[in-house]
């Protein structure tokens, strides 16, 4: 993957999150995003999912900027409609739709929006459900499944698009710690079929799994580099802030 | 004694059970309605019963028109403003949350009159059913635009920012996302809504409308057995509510899951 991003400015309001920050990085397999709450981490993936659109500067992803429709908002356009189809993303609270079950939160989509055929879709759920061991539980709702079950589906549903990238939100968070590691496990696995941008608070996960590296905080992507880098020669005072707050415990 | 102990927490109650008891208690019911009716010093009269039996069932029939008619009126109008308070536009919003507020804080009995007596008459609208389903049916329809708009709201935003994320189309996230969520949460107090409305039809009997009520009121006057008028009365709007609530239960079921 390459990212180029210029000039990247977002606002809520009267409050900055991001300000003019920019990177550039080239062949890159998983991008982990780390940094304070409220630094501008998650804003910034959700922006790269077309989920927010930017006051200014622009992302490039692979060479194609992503697109930015100043008439209508993001759910009504349909240029940041055709650009999300091409991307995967996943939630910290999984947001699976609870009135379908396993099986169908992933074929859904996959049916109206990919105008796959039913059976298409099918198969390729099946297959998805069954090579992460979830095929037991394909046709229970949310509500029966566990919250690790449940974040490997909602993978599962992103990754069953075939998206360029997967973006992945704090994936983790929201779990019960004996559930993290079957997830971050299946996120390794996927490493190997697509690019991955990831915001993690897991540590030891980035240091193994990252071949690159975002630190963001004060509005700005403040460090960017290889794992090693980063983790064993913080340069600014805000990084090593955080690893003394952080690798504390 | 402790209050938990009568609190049921397993849904595990077996037909049977319901039935015995059911019947156990309309029993006791019965019996003691039979006591009240005998200290009132008269005996039930059957006879009026099968005397007056067919302006009975005429109003009976005309109540369930009336509602059924109000019932598809109500949603339908409530959808509408329902949309208006969710609307852009801020005057389809001002304009359906006054009209809530006034249809909800007045009582029927006055808003029946003022619309009969004034507004009918104004737009001389003569026939008396029609206008009895229009007044029903804005009335109902207040009740229901509340309980769309605020099903609406509670399917919250991470569902539709998921839809979205997937890129369906905000039609495509109504249908298949929002609808069904919304069908689920709106069932209850929807049918919760259709019961009251029933119930309400009775109210249209002030401005002479034929219906159930006006039936009873009217066996009343010739024959001055109260009991024998208003007792059929009750009997027959229970028989068309209850049916009500027992589909819901199923409808409930059947839709059931946890978030």
């Amino acid at each position: 993957m390459r990212l180029n991003i210029i000039n990247l400015t977002k606002r809520f309001g009267s409050h900055v999150v991001l300000n003019k920050t920019s990177v550039h990085i080239d062949n890159v397999n998983t991008l982990v995003i780390i940094g304070p709450s409220g630094g501008g981490k998650t804003t910034l993936l959700r922006i790269i999912a077309g989920l927010e659109s930017p006051e200014g500067g622009t992302i490039e992803v692979n060479n194609h900027p992503i697109p930015t429709d100043t008439e209508q908002d993001i759910e009504h356009s349909p240029i940041m409609r055709a650009y999300r189809k091409k991307i995967g993303v996943v939630f910290q609270a999984y947001n699976l739709f609870p009135h379908l079950t396993a099986l169908q939160n992933i074929t859904l989509p996959l049916i109206k929006v990919h105008q796959l055929s039913e059976q298409e879709a099918n198969d390729r759920a099946t297959h998805l459900l069954s090579r992460f061991k979830l095929g037991e539980h394909a046709h229970k709702k949310p509500f029966k499944l566990s919250g690790g079950q449940k974040q490997r589906i909602a993978i599962a549903r992103a990754i069953s698009l075939q998206p360029e990238y997967l973006l992945l939100d704090e994936p983790t968070s929201a779990l019960d710690p004996e559930f993290t590691s079957e997830v971050l496990e299946m996120i390794e696995e996927l490493k190997h079929q697509t690019d991955i941008i990831i915001v993690t608070h897991h540590l030891g996960f980035a240091r193994s799994s990252a071949d690159h590296m975002f630190f963001v905080s004060n509005q700005k992507i403040l460090e960017n580099g290889h794992p090693n880098d980063i983790f064993d020669r913080p340069q600014s005072p805000e990084l090593k802030n955080f690893f003394s707050k952080v690798l504390a415990h | 004694m402790k209050i938990s102990r009568f609190i049921k927490y397993s849904p595990q109650t077996k037909w049977y059970h319901s039935l015995t008891n059911g019947l156990t208690v309309l029993t006791l019911f019965a019996v003691l309605f039979y006591i009240s009716v005998q200290s009132y010093g008269q005996a039930f009269r059957f006879s009026i019963l099968l005397e007056y039996k067919n302006l009975f069932l005429e109003g009976f029939s005309r109540t369930i028109l009336l509602s059924i008619i109000s019932l598809c009126g109500s949603i339908f109008l409530g959808i509408l403003i329902a949309l208006g308070q969710l609307s852009h536009i801020i005057f389809f919003r001002v304009f359906s949350k006054i009209f809530i507020e006034i249809i909800r804080g007045t009582p029927f009995l006055v808003q029946i009159l003022v619309f009969f007596y004034i507004i009918a008459n104004f737009f001389q609208l003569e026939n008396r059913f029609v206008g009895g389903v229009v007044m029903l049916s804005m009335f109902s329809g207040a009740y229901v635009a509340e309980i769309f708009r605020s099903g609406i709201e509670s399917i919250g935003k991470t569902q539709r920012e998921t839809a979205i994320s997937l890129a369906f189309t905000p039609f495509q996230t109504f249908v298949y996302i929002i609808f069904p969520q919304l069908i689920r949460q709106i069932l209850p107090p929807l049918a919760g809504q259709l019961v009251s409305l029933v119930k309400d039809s009775s109210l249209l009997s002030i401005i002479s409308i034929r219906e159930f009520t006006l039936a009873a009121r009217e066996v009343n006057t010739s024959t001055y057995s109260t009991l024998e008028s208003y007792v059929p009365l009750a009997i027959g709007y229970l028989l068309l509510t209850f049916p009500i609530s027992m589909l819901t239960k199923t409808l409930e079921k059947k839709f059931k899951y946890e978030t």
